[in-house]
């Protein structure tokens, strides 16, 4: 994920096939646990915690919808609705049968996957544009249903509150508690994709992207390969719309509404499409460019500005910047911050004797 | 390409990394903290950029007057553009730096926000939106709605209706016209069951969101149903819409009363200005206009500072609201300063401040709002201001109506959200 080599000749496809083909990778991953296990938990505080929970959910939607988006040339603007579809079914199950998380969250997200296959059907005959109308459907349908039909929605303010999850008898309500639980699922996610990415399934969805004419021509049976991208996809969506609802302790559907969609489709075009660390990038950035604003502006702009232009400032700046950001990257730097990455990691690993 | 793309790249992690360790606290002696969520950007702008300030100029007032037995206010606000990880994120933050409260905003923000509320026994407010059974503070602790909620509003606007047909409603014809999402939905289990107590015949027509096509509905209303009054209660651009669709289609402005947040002079102007919108009824839970000595207080200290006082004064309905959400929690701190003996309140204590307010009225602002541990709403009082002119003009005295079923409807609902999340 992070490394890859040139002048590495292979001479075994299990070699070829390795998930880190050089041993620094494993020792970046071993860091990388080691940070993210023990180092973080410790210094960070609640409120940093909740934002990299927050960055922990984003990371599994938004890896979610760059399998159909990324790898597969799909274009969705429904990943709310599917979160939302995730987030409900979960929150029944709990609530009127009292099932624990770990069967809620495969659930939500298995329901999630049925729902993405139908809306998936329409993808055979229509691509690009077109797509994009029918899945912007989609969140509408998805958003009327949950808020006229109560036996889904529970009939008070279309929402269900859920009890927190239970581990070992542990109720997780800390912002350290909860993100170990994140955490678990968004790894899973993380190794998840990365491996889809290297069998038969995600080297069928790059070839449908790249060019679906040829890709069926090869043998790739493309009706369904589309519809097992949809379905993985939902899938992801789904479980980040459980995850957020055992967060925030209640599924709401106005919580997953076309603006969510439309900021996870900047996450991961800022992120870099097609990719599993750019997801990431993406989501983290995404959700942390609101919250940097806001304290760069509060905590440096009362040199020079009043406290009154600083109130009307911060929200319209975190705007401003959100769209010039979209409109930097598709001209400058296409792949998005993966490619900053890339080069970044590039320049220093030949340096001081780059040529 | 490569080197300059590099130094972008390393610029913007150096600023990513600087950012976030700003985040840590700026420590200040005799201050109050309050977080304060805005919603200055996003699809109810049109509230935010109106209520924040009012909020503001009263905390300064009240700084300016020395503070609260000497400690001054602060109201760190965030915009949460309606959405909800932002709302999460403020919490999170004001809590860290020792926020005695949090007002928040948004429906969606509130129920997000509640159990997190309860869990750090830090009390927040919701005016005029979130859980309409939060009104319950047996079963909602830590949420204070403070004004009349959804139910309550439709239980006033109905009697309203009562009052303008001559007592009885007995026979008569009303319309519901309601913005289709849970917060337009939500009065409707009222009103419907008054339609059997008051034995009228009710008709609703949804608006589907983004609200921005209502001739539809209003053509239904006006030519086909033809009701003896209609109750709206819509959000953002399309109480305007409706007002000038209901006119162009002939219907009398006055047989019309609107829910709060259908209430505002940007309605009315958008509307197609004060002489289209002539007789429309608005429903407030802060008085509308600008003749009460508060405001007055405020334009002076303005007038001290050199100052023009803000232009979102001038919208009255909305600016007034802020004015009372800060006087609410400048209200709550002062008894729980009572309660701490001077000493820093603790978020408990101001919780406790909030149901020690008493007839607290702001000049005539506000409603004699009590709240009392077991109602966080505070009487559930309106008053109905009627567009007469180039003002609005109060019509009735503030007044709540059928308030056994309104209390009962809301013990009942927090009762069984309490159980189903047990």
């Amino acid at each position: 994920m992070f490394h890859s080599e040139t002048g590495v000749f292979k001479t075994s496809y299990a070699a070829d096939m390795a998930l880190f083909p050089l041993p620094v990778a494993r020792w970046t991953i071993a860091g990388l646990t080691l940070l993210f296990v023990l180092v973080v938990p410790l210094v960070f505080s609640p409120y940093l915690m909740t934002l990299l929970n927050l960055v922990l959910i984003a990371v599994v939607g938004a890896l979610g919808l760059d399998i159909l988006v990324g790898y597969t040339g799909l274009i969705s603007i429904g990943e709310g609705g599917f979160m939302s579809v995730g987030a409900y079914t979960a929150a029944n199950l709990v609530v009127r049968m009292g099932l624990p998380f770990w069967v809620a969250i495969p659930a939500g997200g298995l329901m999630a996957a049925l729902i993405g296959i139908i809306v998936g059907i329409p993808s055979l005959r229509i691509k690009g544009l077109y797509l994009a109308i029918a899945t912007l459907a989609s969140q509408f349908i998805i958003e009327w249903l949950i808020n006229h039909v109560t036996w889904i929605s529970g009939g008070i303010e279309a929402s269900i509150q859920v009890p927190p999850p239970e581990v070992f008898g542990h109720k997780l309500v800390m912002p350290q508690q909860l993100y170990f639980f994140l955490l678990f699922f968004a790894v899973l996610a993380i190794v998840a994709t990365l491996n889809l990415k290297r069998s038969r399934i995600g080297r069928a969805f790059i070839a449908i992207r790249d060019q679906d004419i040829a890709a069926e021509i090869i043998g790739i049976n493309i009706f369904r390969y589309k519809l097992y991208a949809f379905a993985i996809s939902s899938f992801y969506a789904g479980i980040a719309g459980v995850l957020y609802t055992y967060y925030l302790g209640i599924a709401n559907y106005e919580q997953f509404g076309i603006d969510v969609s439309i900021d996870y489709l900047v996450m991961i075009i800022i992120g870099g499409l097609g990719s599993v660390l750019g997801a990431v990038f993406g989501a983290a950035f995404i959700t942390l460019l609101p919250e940097a604003t806001r304290l760069f502006l509060t905590n440096f702009g009362g040199e020079f500005l009043s406290q009154d232009t600083i109130r009307r400032l911060v929200p319209n700046s975190t705007l401003i910047l959100f769209g010039t950001l979209i409109i930097f990257f598709l001209i400058v730097e296409p792949e998005g911050l993966n490619r900053l990455w890339r080069n970044v990691r590039n320049y220093f690993r030949t340096w001081p004797f780059s040529y | 390409m490569t080197r300059r793309t590099n130094r972008i790249a390393a610029l913007l992690l150096g600023a990513g990394l600087g950012f976030v360790a700003f985040g840590v606290a700026q420590a200040a002696d005799k201050t109050i903290l309050i977080g304060m969520q805005c919603d200055r950007t996003g699809p109810t702008q049109v509230v935010g950029t109106k209520l924040c300030p009012g909020t503001h100029d009263y905390i300064d007032l009240v700084n300016s007057q020395g503070g609260v037995d000497g400690w001054k206010i602060d109201a760190e606000e965030v915009d949460n553009a309606y959405k909800v990880p932002p709302a999460i994120e403020e919490y999170e933050h004001a809590k860290q730096q020792g926020a005695v409260g949090i007002m928040i905003f948004g429906t969606p923000q509130t129920e997000a926000l509640n159990q997190r509320l309860e869990q750090d026994k830090i009390p927040g407010t919701s005016p005029g939106f979130g859980i309409a059974a939060s009104a319950d503070g047996k079963y909602y602790p830590y949420l204070f709605p403070i004004a009349a909620n959804y139910w309550s509003q439709g239980a006033a606007a109905i009697k309203f209706a009562s009052d303008q047909l001559g007592g009885s409603l007995k026979g008569k014809k009303i319309a519901y016209i309601f913005y289709d999402n849970p917060a337009g939905h939500e009065p409707l289990p009222i009103i419907q069951a008054l339609a059997k107590t008051q034995e009228f015949e009710l008709q609703t027509f949804a608006v589907p969101p983004p609200g921005v096509d209502v001739s539809s509905q209003v053509l239904a209303i006006a030519q086909q149903y033809r009701p003896d009054f209609v109750i709206d209660h819509t959000f953002g651009k399309s109480p305007a819409l409706i007002i000038k669709a209901l006119k162009e289609n002939g219907y009398p402005l006055n047989k019309v009363v609107a829910l709060v947040w259908a209430s505002g002079e940007a309605d009315i102007t958008d509307a197609g200005g004060w002489d289209v919108a002539q007789g429309y009824n608005t429903m407030q839970f802060a008085g509308a206009g600008e003749n009460y000595p508060i405001i007055k207080a405020i334009q002076d200290m303005y007038k001290k500072r050199g100052e023009a006082p803000p232009a979102a004064m001038q919208a009255t309905v909305y600016y007034n609201r802020g004015v009372e959400q800060g006087a609410v929690w400048v209200a709550a701190i002062r008894n729980a300063l009572k309660l701490s003996h001077g000493q820093k309140p603790t978020p408990t204590q101001v919780k406790d401040g909030f149901e020690m307010i008493h007839n607290f009225t702001l000049g005539g602002l506000m409603p004699p709002l009590t709240v009392t541990a077991a109602d966080h709403e505070g009487g559930g009082w309106v008053r109905i201001f009627q567009v007469k002119g180039d003002h609005l003009d109060a019509v009735t005295p503030w007044y709540r109506a059928y308030r056994n079923m309104v209390v009962d409807k809301e013990d009942k609902t927090a009762e069984q959200m309490a159980a189903k999340s047990n």
